[in-house]
């Protein structure tokens, strides 16, 4: 990544400077491709002085960047070349979700099911090799591209701009447009209306009326409700395109509230503008009224055959979202690479509307798909802040580049995001983890974490001798296809619930977990029941090692696991699968009286955690807010 | 005698082969068990309780040989020895008391001929020992003035066997009497422990209280319907229990009472029980260290109450008070685990 930062002359070391503050010539037109090819986890940039407080960043990469390690052996059967999006991927038939046939797919991002087979190989076998290079991205081949039919007439009235020739080219398929997206066209109008007349106002260029608006009526815009790292990361970006006072990043640092589910009219209004309709599920539960709780699977047929139809969502997008409301993908790492390809591939189809500026048409345009995934399914923290990064990135994007320039930086941009921010993060941690592993361990694991996968075959590979504890809970199950994975490479495992968590504890060594992101207080936040298995350790006093790549670090802080959580399907609690004469309960679900809680995620209190093991190192959980504070700075914000 | 070896194999093989569930079921069974043998027992005259305790010794081995994991069984056999004990010790005084003031004058010469010393004091020992609760002193002075009770009535019986037989047989009669009214009162408080414990749920539940609770048990079912009963009102949260899946039958249960009730997984325990105010649960049996033997899982929800500060309550019938202390946790066949509670609070 490269630096935008001028040189500051004067750092008066009393002082440290807090946010943004602009470089003396924006429009430098350093290439920003050049630097992807070998990038440091840490840019040493050129003249940057830094202030004495900011931790020194200089460590050199452990290895570089090409270097094929000994643990991606096991993806080389799956020869996809390097940064194909397969095509078989779009095609693979959603309804096929949980057969595991025989073949193993990469241990890649702990997919669930394999019909993913081909998108499981997809992200281990898609960048191991000499994908670093950023224009390297091979042409997507043709199925795709036929199926994107009408690049220019993608945007939909969801969008919060172009909206003129948008009436223009829907023309023709207007009358498939339903009320509720005329309504939104409108809505949508309405906004860049007000957006215009903010602008003339405005003496800075190329800032994103859609974002004054959005940052001034967050009721209105479809997506500030529901992205407060949407407008706050915009509101960012806006900010950093001319000269800004410190203070209004402040406004930026109080999250904006998300969508209150338990508001009536938010919900309504919210609902009006959506693509996906669901339907609110029965009997929910009071203590999660602010949580949104739709009925499992009743859209998945009416959306996939609405697949041709639905103009303002790219083929990408509804495809990944799709997986996401099949639960086809799960997994922090496979969801956000999914999303982030997704987006690749509509930054390619992209052509901006001659009058629109390409910022903030684009920004629009990216917004209107965030908020289809999330109707899809709610996003999950390390997909925010990726979708933060991207829109980072639009927005610091020159005006005086070409747009097919601007696209490839974009495209290469998020590629080097992949690379380094996950695939690479997740060899640091690897190597890292392996050296807690000793001979004669016994290792516990929970649940399906892709960077613990990592660390065990690794450490299978080094010649360890250890055997491997997969707990595992209901109703998802996941430890499963972990436990499959593992017993075919050879490891030792021993299987069981997580009821029996505390009776296998005492024979245990080590706990090894996976997060699906650490908050600022040291809570980790994760699958639920991880929760469970760190308290049952700390009460044996077995060490705890939580595996996270940094870039699902947050700021927020979080007290419980109720403030905050996910919803999943009921239903899947009542249905015991294998046991007719156990699911007793499917006949009384209709009763008022009952109430199912499928929870998806839970908050893991710091003292129960040992150690974290990022991609800077292992750190106690503690030292959470300080990476977050350093280090996003410099790699978002730079 | 046949009769009684009869009911004791069908009742061991009933153990055995698992036909009968559940503790409480157990605990009837054996219960009743007993009370026919005690009742065929044909007892002799000397040592009466020394008889019955080695017969029913003998066939409790048998029980719990049958079924060990559920602790029910034998700690029936241990109470209702313990009441054999008891209720010859008390009978034993009453006679000394008895036999010092009736024929006081009849076996002066003889007693003070063999145990002068003796028997006053074991008249003195056995009249305080009446008096007084037990205590390991009692115990102790006890247990040479009841070698010796014997040992003086027996001789007494000896020399006036014609007067004394008539007492002799009256005295096992009333013992065998006395035992098998204490075994039908304990039988009793088997079959009505669910609704002695339930009625102590309303000083315990108070209004829009969350309760959580794993498994299922037929005791907390009483207990929060008792309260149900009782107009107040509270939710339920019932973790699954997997894999028996239990805490479907007690949510079924529950729903069809109409208490407010939601399911959840166990590996949500943690999520949810910062915003739960008490943790009611069944058991196993109950340690005599304190800990719970219970289903599988419990002990996650017993940390993480203890790491929240909720009450953690188990609920358990007197014949689920074991004697054993658990140190270490069960190694047991069946799916029960062992369990290790720092704070528990137990009803009786």
């Amino acid at each position: 990544m490269d630096s935008r930062r001028a040189p500051r002359t004067v750092i008066d070391p009393k002082v440290r400077q807090v946010g943004f503050f602009a470089p003396p010539d924006r429009a430098q037109p350093d290439p920003s491709a050049a630097s992807s090819s070998s990038p440091p986890v840490f840019n040493s940039p050129s003249g940057n002085s830094l202030s004495p407080v900011m931790i020194p960043p200089a460590r050199p990469l452990p290895f570089p960047p090409l270097h094929l390690s000994p643990f991606r052996r096991r993806s080389s059967g799956e020869s996809v070349p390097a940064g194909s999006y397969n095509p078989s991927a779009f095609a693979s038939p959603i309804g096929s979700l949980k057969d595991f046939d025989g073949s193993i797919p990469s241990p890649g991002w702990g997919h669930r099911g394999t019909s993913g087979k081909h998108a499981s190989s997809l992200p281990s076998g898609g960048f191991d090799l000499s994908a670093v290079k950023p224009n390297s991205f091979p042409a997507i081949s043709l199925t795709t591209v036929s199926m994107v039919n009408m690049p220019a007439e993608k945007d939909g009235g969801l969008s919060g701009a172009s909206q003129n020739e948008q009436s223009a080219n829907a023309k023709p398929l207007k009358e498939k447009t339903s009320k509720a997206e005329r309504r939104a066209l409108q809505e949508a109008q309405r906004v860049a209306k007000i957006a215009a007349k903010a602008e003339g106002s405005k003496a800075p260029p190329a800032i994103s009326g859609s974002v004054t608006s959005g940052t001034v009526k967050p009721a209105k815009t479809a997506k500030a409700p529901f992205q407060k790292k949407d407008s706050s990361s915009v509101a960012a970006s806006e900010k950093k395109g001319g000269d800004r006072p410190p203070d209004k990043d402040k406004k930026k640092d109080v999250p904006q509230p998300r969508l209150q589910f338990d508001d009536k009219n938010r919900v309504e209004k919210a609902k009006k503008r959506a693509v996906v309709k669901q339907t609110e599920a029965r009997n929910r539960v009071e203590l999660f009224r602010h949580l949104p709780q739709y009925e499992h699977g009743t859209q998945l047929p009416d959306l996939e055959s609405k697949f041709f139809h639905l103009d303002p969502v790219h083929p990408a997008v509804y495809k990944v979202g799709l997986r996401y409301l099949a639960g086809d993908l799960s997994g922090g790492n496979a969801r956000c690479i999914a999303m982030l390809q997704a987006f690749q591939e509509t930054i390619k189809d992209y052509s901006a509307p001659p009058e629109k500026a390409l910022n903030r048409d684009l920004t629009g345009k990216i917004n209107s798909y965030v908020s289809f995934l999330i109707e899809c399914r709610p996003l999950s923290i390390s997909m925010g802040n990726a979708i933060r990064f991207v829109k980072t990135r639009i927005a610091k994007l020159p005006l005086t580049v070409s747009e097919s320039e601007a696209k490839a930086t974009l495209i290469a941009d998020i590629n080097s995001f992949i690379t380094e921010k996950i695939i690479l993060a997740d060899k640091v941690i690897v190597s890292h983890a392996v050296t807690k592993v000793r001979d004669g361990d016994v290792l516990l694991t929970f649940g399906s974490s892709s960077a613990v996968e990592m660390i065990l075959l690794h450490a299978h590979e080094l010649g360890k001798r250890f055997r491997v504890v997969v707990v595992d809970s209901r109703p998802k199950l996941e430890g499963r296809l972990l436990l499959r994975r593992l017993v075919a490479k050879g490891l030792s495992c021993t299987y069981t619930h997580i009821n029996a968590v505390s009776y296998i504890m005492h024979e245990v060594t080590r706990v090894f977990l996976g997060a699906s992101s650490v908050l600022s207080n040291g809570t980790v936040y994760s699958r639920v029941g991880t929760a469970c298995v760190a308290m049952v350790a700390h009460a044996f006093r077995v060490p705890v090692l939580i595996c996270c790549e940094a870039y699902k670090f947050h700021e927020r802080v979080q007290l419980d696991s109720i403030c905050s959580n996910e919803l999943g399907d009921p239903d899947a609690i009542s249905k015991v699968p294998g046991a007719q004469e156990k699911s007793c309960l499917d006949d009384c679900t209709n009763s008022e009286n009952l109430q199912l809680l499928n929870l998806i995620y839970d908050a893991t209190p710091s003292d129960y955690v040992s150690m974290i093991i990022t991609d800077y190192g292992m750190i106690p959980p503690t030292s959470v807010p300080v990476i977050v504070r350093e280090f996003r700075k410099e790699h978002f914000w730079t | 005698m046949p009769d009684v070896h009869a009911l004791v194999n069908d009742g061991v093989i009933k153990l055995k082969k698992r036909k009968i569930e559940g503790s409480k079921a157990t605990a009837k069974l054996t219960a009743e068990l007993l009370r026919s043998v005690i009742s065929q027992q044909r007892i002799p005259h000397t040592n009466q309780a020394g008889a019955l305790i080695d017969a029913i010794k003998a066939v409790g081995e048998q029980l719990i040989a049958a079924n060990p994991v559920e602790l029910a069984v034998g700690n029936i056999v241990r109470r209702v020895l313990h009441i054999i004990r008891e209720e010859d010790l008390s009978l034993t005084t009453a006679a000394i008391g008895g036999l010092s003031l009736a024929a006081a004058s009849d076996d002066e010469d003889d007693l003070e001929r063999d145990h002068p010393a003796l028997s006053a004091a074991a008249i003195a020992a056995a009249a305080r020992s009446t008096l007084r609760p037990p205590s390991l002193q009692t115990l102790i002075e006890d247990m040479p003035s009841s070698a010796a009770v014997p040992h003086a009535s027996s001789s007494g019986g000896d020399s006036e066997e014609k007067s004394k037989s008539a007492d002799k047989n009256s005295r096992s009669r009333k013992l065998k009497h006395n035992v098998i009214e204490a075994v039908n009162e304990l039988l009793q408080d088997i079959a009505t422990c669910h609704e002695q414990i339930a009625e102590q749920a309303v000083e315990h539940i108070h209004q829009n209280e969350v309760i959580l609770t794993l498994g299922t048990s037929g005791t907390v079912i009483e207990f929060l319907c008792a309260a149900k009963e009782k107009k107040r009102s509270f939710r339920v949260f019932v973790a699954e229990g997997a894999p028996r899946y239990q805490g479907h039958i007690l949510a079924k249960e529950l729903v069809a009472r109409g208490l407010q009730t939601t399911v959840i997984t166990d590996s949500a325990v943690f999520a949810m029980i910062s915003r739960v105010n008490m943790v009611i649960v069944g058991a196993h049996a109950v340690m005599a260290n304190g800990g719970v033997i219970a289903p599988v899982g419990l002990n996650m929800v017993a940390l993480a109450a203890q790491r929240h500060a909720v009450p953690f309550v188990v609920l358990a019938g007197i014949h689920k008070v074991c004697l054993h202390c658990n140190l270490v946790q069960l190694q047991s066949a069946g799916s029960f685990s062992g369990n290790r509670l720092q704070d528990y609070c137990l009803h009786n």
